[in-house]
């Protein structure tokens, strides 16, 4: 089993859903993203996701859109956020999911993202514009690396869909909670979690609920019906507020562990 | 449509696959809707009565069939035999109409109660208000920035039309923009929405319904060419910045080996100075916007911004079968300047009385081009895709500056 499945499996264990923190590569520079994945670990993030950024990112609203942006101005590259995993690894043995859009590793070229994400570090992929049909050339040399293939469900997925997805999991799956962009406001994240819950149930895989989760009570609703819940967008808005790189850091360590308080089942 | 059957696979109905180009990279909650528009259309394709009324709406709305029409004094400056695509006689003023009546019409055979629509120059964005205020629904329209600056007349139009229009102004505030725009609003509101793709870009159908919409120009423009010329064309020409007026005439010519098929990208200020539009002559292969094609990217496969003077080119990618067309060699691409663009412009004003879009106007300045090449006996056909009433401002203004 991966890092990715142990740490779901280890909230299951502590009778809590795992924190999946949101973090972009890059904002607002690489040496800080490499604290703020150290603060976030500490702070109770289970796993992390690790946005790659990309100049279209036609999934993501605008508190996500800014951050990529502002770490393209900074020069990001996949190549520099594979470097800042090297770097990460020296300190945490915090899962790191690389999350992103389909060009930038099209561009790398998937094999050799495939052996160089391997090399630093990294456990795995989600893609936001790779559905199951399009992810062979990707899926297949991670999987043979032992990295995990995150596939997404959303709430239009039939269900011919769904079984795709859970086919191409190899950890966990990513239930989308509202058809809509990253940082939506006014889901029913209690409805929606219901039916992620009904999903793990029927799949039998744990399934992450991302997409409008904000605060310590969205947790809190969220964690009794599925093994994970993901938090972007009020991640990077913490970091998008902080006045300093140091007190985006603080800031985003305070917010985790707030987060991380509302996991618990019991 | 038979060439597909002929040099390749026809595009799968899952995945839609053009060669190695097209297929669908867009998040998961839209795949279930691009299924449901897959069969939707090729229900319609079934569907006389659908044809039936798509065929009146084209003639008695649109004012369809558009003539082909013999420009003698052009001919003489240019030195091959020129003829011109009339698709700046359509309803509209542009070849827009052909797609968004057709796409509208299947929208609501699909229940849909609301269309959303980019739009570059404002031409597809003002079809498609067109469309949606003959057919009684609400429209909203994406459009960048900088492209309602300098497309001003276009907003107005589709204001008075009812259409919405948002001003998108994240990234170059232009047609990409304003297509990752109209993509957030689908997803969002993808159960009740139909999103009505002006090119043939996008992730599979759209390339292919657009496509099939847009080759009522090559049927008609073939059969127009053996009536008046007594000839098939030699050379078919069309600009092309997501490609749907180039794959319209194409559609039309395709079949027919002895046809060379071209397409004019927009260099901007010149392809070596990297500010242009033209990632089939310049750019690398690469997936924008749901489709893998040819792109305009840095090395680390972000996608770079896109320059033309003419909105509607200002485009950093192009539908993938104009990037399969291009491989295989059934078509060849080549590009024009800004500068070329606008004393061709300029040249079809002053020998034709006519005043062609700027987009349209790349096509003309590759003409010289070609008819160096193929001589005084050569004909060859341009799509004229459009008129260029919203464009006077942007002309007076560079001209201007030419002094």
């Amino acid at each position: 089993m991966g890092r990715i499945a142990d740490a779901f499996e280890n909230a299951r264990k502590e009778d809590r859903a795992a924190l999946v923190i949101y973090l972009c590569a890059g904002d607002p520079d690489l040496d800080t993203t490499a604290e703020l994945v150290v603060a976030a670990a500490e702070a109770g993030a289970d796993v992390i996701e690790l946005g790659v950024p990309f100049s279209d990112p036609t999934a993501d609203g605008p508190t996500i859109q800014r951050a990529a942006e502002r770490s393209l101005r900074g020069g990001t590259t996949l190549s520099k956020v594979l470097d800042t995993v090297r770097v990460i690894r020296g300190r945490t043995d915090v899962p790191i999911l690389l999350f992103g859009y389909y060009n930038p590793i099209l561009s790398y070229g998937e094999q050799k993202l495939v052996d160089d994400a391997a090399d630093s570090g990294a456990d795995g992929f989600l893609v936001v514009d790779l559905p199951p049909e399009e992810s062979a050339g990707l899926r297949g040399p991670a999987v043979e690396r032992g990295l995990d293939f995150v596939p997404l469900v959303a709430p239009t997925s039939n269900p011919e869909r769904i079984a795709q997805a859970a086919e191409a999991a190899t950890s966990f799956i990513y239930y989308v909670s509202m058809t809509g962009v990253t940082g939506s406001k006014a889901v029913d994240l209690a409805s929606a979690s219901e039916r992620a819950g009904t999903l793990q149930r029927e799949l039998a895989r744990p399934v992450a609920i991302g997409f409008g989760v904000k605060t310590k009570d969205d947790v809190a609703t969220v964690a009794p019906h599925v093994d994970g819940v993901v938090v972007g967008s009020a991640v990077v808005s913490a970091i998008e507020d902080a006045t300093s790189p140091e007190a985006a850091v603080g800031s985003v360590r305070e917010l985790v562990s707030e987060l991380a308080q509302g996991l618990s089942r019991q | 449509m038979r060439y597909v059957l002929r040099l390749m696979q026809p595009p799968e109905p899952a995945s839609g696959r053009y060669g190695p180009y097209g297929g669908r990279y867009v998040a998961e909650t839209l795949m279930p809707a691009l299924d449901e528009l897959t069969q939707a259309y090729q229900e319609s394709q079934r569907d006389a009565a659908f044809q039936a009324e798509l065929d009146t709406l084209l003639h008695q709305y649109a004012g369809r069939e558009t003539p082909t029409y013999f420009a003698s004094r052009l001919s003489a400056e240019i030195g091959s035999r020129i003829w011109l695509k009339r698709e700046d006689l359509c309803h509209t003023g542009a070849h827009k109409v052909n797609n968004t009546l057709g796409q509208i019409l299947l929208a609501k055979r699909m229940g849909k109660t609301r269309i959303i629509a980019e739009t570059g120059a404002g031409q597809h964005g003002v079809a498609t208000a067109t469309a949606c205020a003959l057919m009684g629904l609400p429209c909203e329209v994406f459009m960048g920035a900088e492209d309602i600056r300098r497309q001003a007349p276009n907003v107005r139009r589709m204001e008075l039309l009812g259409a919405q229009v948002h001003s998108v102004t994240s990234g170059s505030s232009t047609l990409k923009d304003a297509m990752n725009e109209a993509l957030r609003d689908w997803v969002t509101n993808v159960r009740t929405t139909h999103y009505c793709v002006g090119s043939v870009a996008g992730p599979h159908p759209y390339p292919v319904i657009v496509r099939d919409f847009q080759a009522v120009i090559g049927q008609e423009a073939r059969a127009q060419m053996l009536e008046q010329a007594g000839r098939l064309p030699d050379a078919v020409v069309a600009c092309v910045g997501g490609g749907s007026n180039a794959m319209g005439i194409f559609a039309g010519f395709i079949d027919d080996e002895s046809v060379r098929l071209i397409g004019v990208e927009a260099a901007g200020d010149g392809i070596e100075t990297g500010h242009h539009a033209a990632p089939l002559c310049a750019g690398s292969v690469g997936v924008l916007h749901g489709a893998k094609s040819y792109v305009l990217q840095s090395p680390d496969g972000q996608i770079v911004e896109a320059h033309s003077i003419s909105a509607g080119l200002d485009y950093p990618g192009v539908g993938p079968e104009h990037a399969w067309l291009k491989d295989t060699g059934r078509a060849t691409y080549g590009s024009v300047t800004d500068d070329a663009a606008l004393d061709a412009f300029q040249q079809l004003c002053r020998t034709e009385g006519i005043i062609p879009a700027l987009e349209t106007s790349h096509a003309f300045a590759y003409l010289p081009t070609i008819a160096a090449e193929l001589g005084p006996d050569a004909d060859i056909l341009v799509c004229l895709s459009g008129r260029g009433d919203k464009d006077l401002e942007t002309v007076i203004e560079k001209l201007g500056e030419r002094g």
